[in-house]
C-alpha cells in the first residue's frame, strides 16, 4: 500500500509517503515562494527518491483547509486530478487538524490556528483521547480575542500550535486564558505525514466533490449580503 | 504523411472550466465547457475569487465529461494541454495544475498555451491557414491585430491602448440597466435600433492600426447622463446601435487597411465579441469587394473552450515544444 500526502495550504509545502504502513519519505519547505511552480517538481522527487511510478500509488491524502485560499487550491486541484486519473481513492484531511496532530501526547487541549487577517484567525479545539484526535469547539473563522475569551472557561491546559504563532503569542498570554502553553520551534508547523495518521479516523471521499473547506463565503458574496440588508432596513 | 495526434486541451483562464480532445490540431473529438455566468450575474462581472472555487469543484467533472464523448482511453491521448495565460491568475493555476497531475500520472508531454493564440486556432478546427494571414481578437479582456507569417509565429501590429472592445460593451451595458454579459444585449438591440447618434470613432491616425475605446465609452455615458438629467427619454435601441456602429466601424476599417498593407491571404476573426452580429456582417460586407476571406468561428468556438486550446497545442507538439514541471499561470502572457 503506498499512500501519497499533500499539504499546500499554508507557507508550508509538505508531501510524504507511506509504504506499508511506514513513512518513507517526507518533504517540507517553509518559504514564501508560490506552491503552483513548486508542487509538481516536489512530488516528481519525491517519487524518483523512493522508486515510485504514478501507477503505483493506491490513496492520495491532501489537507483541504481552512488556510490560504490559492494554495489549498493547488494541492486539492493536484490531488484531485491524481486520484481520478490514477482511479484511486482520495480522502481530504482538515489543515488545522494537522497541525494539532502536532501536540498528540499532550495531556489537556490542543488549539491549532491559522492567520486569517484583520486579527482573525481560523481555528478549532481539539483533544487527544481514545487513541484519536477529536473535535471539541468546531473549526470556524474567529475574531482571535472573541476567541480567546469563549476559552477562558476552560480550567485544563491548552496548547496553542501554528505557524503564526509570533503574531498572536502577546494576544494569547495577556488574555484569560489559564495555563497557555505555547511551545517554541518547528513544532508549529504542519507535518505532511500527519495527514496519513489523521485520515485513518474518516472516509474516503468522492472525488468530484472534493474541494477546499474555506470557512469562509468571498468578499463579494458578503458585501452583496450587507447591501442586500441595508436595501432591506431603507427600504 | 504525418502519424496522427491527439491531444487533451484545458482552460480555466476566466470563468468557463472547459476541457476538449483534439485530433491533429483540426479535428474535434469531445469539447465540454462548464460555464459559470450564472454565478457571476448578480456581481455584474466575473469575481475571481469566486471562479477559482467554480474551477476546482468542476475540473475532473468536464474532464470526465470530455473522455466520455471522445470515447477515447488514456492510450490514444498524446499529450496534455493548458492555457497558461494571460488570465485570471488563481483561474489559470486550477487548470495548469490539473493539467500537471494528469501529464505527470499517464507519462504525457505537457504543452503551455497562450490564450489569445488558442483563439486564433479556434479557426483552424473549421478552416486549413493560408499565411500570411491578419487575426483580428477582439473580447472582454483583447481588442488586437495580429499578423502571422507562419504556424505558431505572431507580430502585434495593433492593439488597444485602454479598454478592449468587449470591456467597453460590457460598461455601457450597465449604463443601460442591462443584465450581464451585456455585450450580447447590445448587439440584439442594435438590430432594433438605428444609428442615431454621431458617437466618436478613435482612428489614431492613419498609419496606426491601434485602438481606443474609452473617448467612446464616456461620450456614450455622458449622452446618457445628461439625457436622465433633463428628464428627457431615451432610447436604447438607438443608443446600442450608435454606440455598436461607432466600434465596428473602427475594426472593420483597420482591419481592411492592414489586410491589404500586408497583403494577407485570410482574415481572421476570434475572440468572445466575434460572436457579435453587427461586427461579423460589416467584416463580411467590407471584404466582399476582395479576393481575402473572411473566416468567423461558430459562437461555441468563438467564446471561451478547451478545442483551441489543444488545436493550438498542435503546432507546438509538432516542434516538441514542451513545459516543464514548474510551469505556472501568467496573468500577462505576452504573444510572440
Ligand atoms: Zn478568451
Amino acid at each position: 500500500m503506498n499512500i501519497l500526502a499533500i499539504d499546500t495550504s499554508n507557507q508550508v509545502l509538505g508531501i510524504a509517503l507511506i509504504k506499508n504502513n511506514e513513512l518513507i519519505a517526507e518533504l517540507i519547505t517553509n518559504l514564501n515562494k508560490d506552491h503552483s511552480s513548486r508542487l509538481m517538481p516536489a512530488i516528481v522527487e519525491i517519487m524518483e527518491k523512493t522508486e515510485l511510478k504514478p501507477e503505483m500509488l493506491d490513496k492520495i491524502i491532501v489537507a483541504n483547509g481552512p488556510g490560504s485560499y490559492t494554495g489549498t487550491r493547488i494541492g486539492v486541484t493536484t490531488a484531485k486530478t491524481l486520484a481520478w486519473t490514477l482511479n484511486i481513492p482520495i480522502y481530504t484531511v482538515s489543515s488545522l487538524a494537522t497541525v494539532a496532530m502536532n501536540g498528540v501526547f499532550f495531556d489537556g487541549y490542543i488549539c491549532p490556528f491559522f492567520d486569517a487577517r484583520r486579527k482573525s484567525v481560523f481555528t478549532g479545539l481539539y483533544k487527544w483521547e481514545n487513541k484519536q484526535l477529536n473535535v471539541v469547539k468546531k473549526e470556524t473563522n474567529i475574531d482571535m480575542m472573541t476567541w480567546l475569551e469563549s476559552l477562558k472557561e476552560i480550567n485544563d491546559h491548552i496548547l496553542f500550535l501554528s505557524p503564526h504563532i509570533h503574531s498572536f503569542q502577546d494576544m494569547i498570554t495577556s488574555s484569560l486564558v489559564k495555563n497557555a502553553s505555547i511551545p517554541s520551534g518547528s513544532i508549529h508547523l504542519p507535518r505532511p505525514s500527519n495527514l496519513v495518521m489523521l485520515s485513518e479516523q474518516i472516509k474516503e471521499s468522492s472525488v468530484h466533490l472534493v474541494s477546499p473547506n474555506y470557512l469562509r463565503i468571498t468578499e463579494a458574496e458578503s458585501n452583496l449580503l450587507i447591501q442586500q440588508k441595508d436595501e432591506h432596513s431603507h427600504g | 504523411m504525418k502519424k496522427d495526434h491527439i491531444i487533451l486541451g484545458i482552460e480555466t483562464s476566466c470563468d468557463e472550466t472547459a476541457v476538449a480532445i483534439i485530433k491533429n490540431g483540426k479535428e474535434i473529438m469531445s469539447n465540454v465547457v462548464s460555464s459559470q455566468i450564472e454565478s457571476h450575474k448578480r456581481f455584474g462581472g466575473v469575481v475571481p475569487e469566486i471562479a477559482s472555487r467554480h474551477h476546482v469543484e468542476q475540473i475532473t467533472v468536464v474532464l470526465e465529461e470530455a473522455f466520455r464523448q471522445a470515447e477515447l482511453s488514456w492510450d490514444e491521448i498524446n499529450a496534455i494541454a493548458v492555457t497558461e495565460g494571460p488570465g485570471l491568475v488563481g483561474a489559470l493555476l486550477i487548470g495548469i495544475n490539473a493539467a500537471k497531475a494528469l501529464s505527470f500520472a499517464k507519462s504525457k508531454p505537457l504543452i503551455g498555451v497562450h490564450h489569445i493564440a488558442g483563439h486564433i486556432y479556434a479557426n483552424r478546427l473549421k478552416t486549413e491557414f493560408e499565411f500570411p494571414l491578419l487575426a483580428l481578437i477582439v473580447s472582454g479582456g483583447h481588442t488586437e491585430l495580429v499578423l502571422m507569417k507562419d504556424h505558431g509565429t505572431y507580430t502585434l501590429i495593433g492593439e488597444t491602448l485602454d479598454d478592449a472592445a468587449g470591456e467597453a460593451y460590457d460598461k455601457i451595458a450597465r449604463s443601460l440597466g442591462l443584465p450581464y454579459p451585456g455585450g450580447p444585449q447590445i448587439d440584439r438591440l442594435a438590430h432594433t435600433g438605428e444609428v442615431t447618434i454621431d458617437f466618436p470613432r478613435a482612428w489614431l491616425g492613419d498609419e496606426s492600426f491601434d485602438f481606443s475605446f474609452s473617448g467612446l465609452k464616456s461620450a456614450v455615458i455622458n449622452y446618457i447622463h445628461n439625457k436622465k438629467q433633463k428628464e428627457e427619454k431615451i432610447s436604447k435601441e438607438d443608443i446600442a446601435a450608435s454606440f455598436q456602429a461607432s466600434v465596428v466601424d473602427v475594426l472593420t476599417e483597420k482591419t481592411f487597411k492592414a489586410a491589404q498593407k500586408y497583403d494577407v491571404k485570410q482574415v481572421i476573426v476570434a475572440g468572445g465579441v466575434a460572436a457579435n452580429k453587427g461586427l461579423r456582417k460589416s467584416l463580411v460586407d467590407k471584404f466582399s469587394t476582395t479576393t481575402i476571406p473572411v473566416l468567423i468561428p461558430p459562437i461555441e468556438l468563438c467564446t471561451d473552450n478547451a478545442a483551441m486550446i489543444a488545436a493550438a497545442a498542435s503546432i507546438q507538439y509538432e516542434r516538441q515544444q514542451f513545459a516543464p514541471w514548474d510551469l505556472n499561470g501568467k496573468p500577462s502572457l505576452q504573444l510572440t
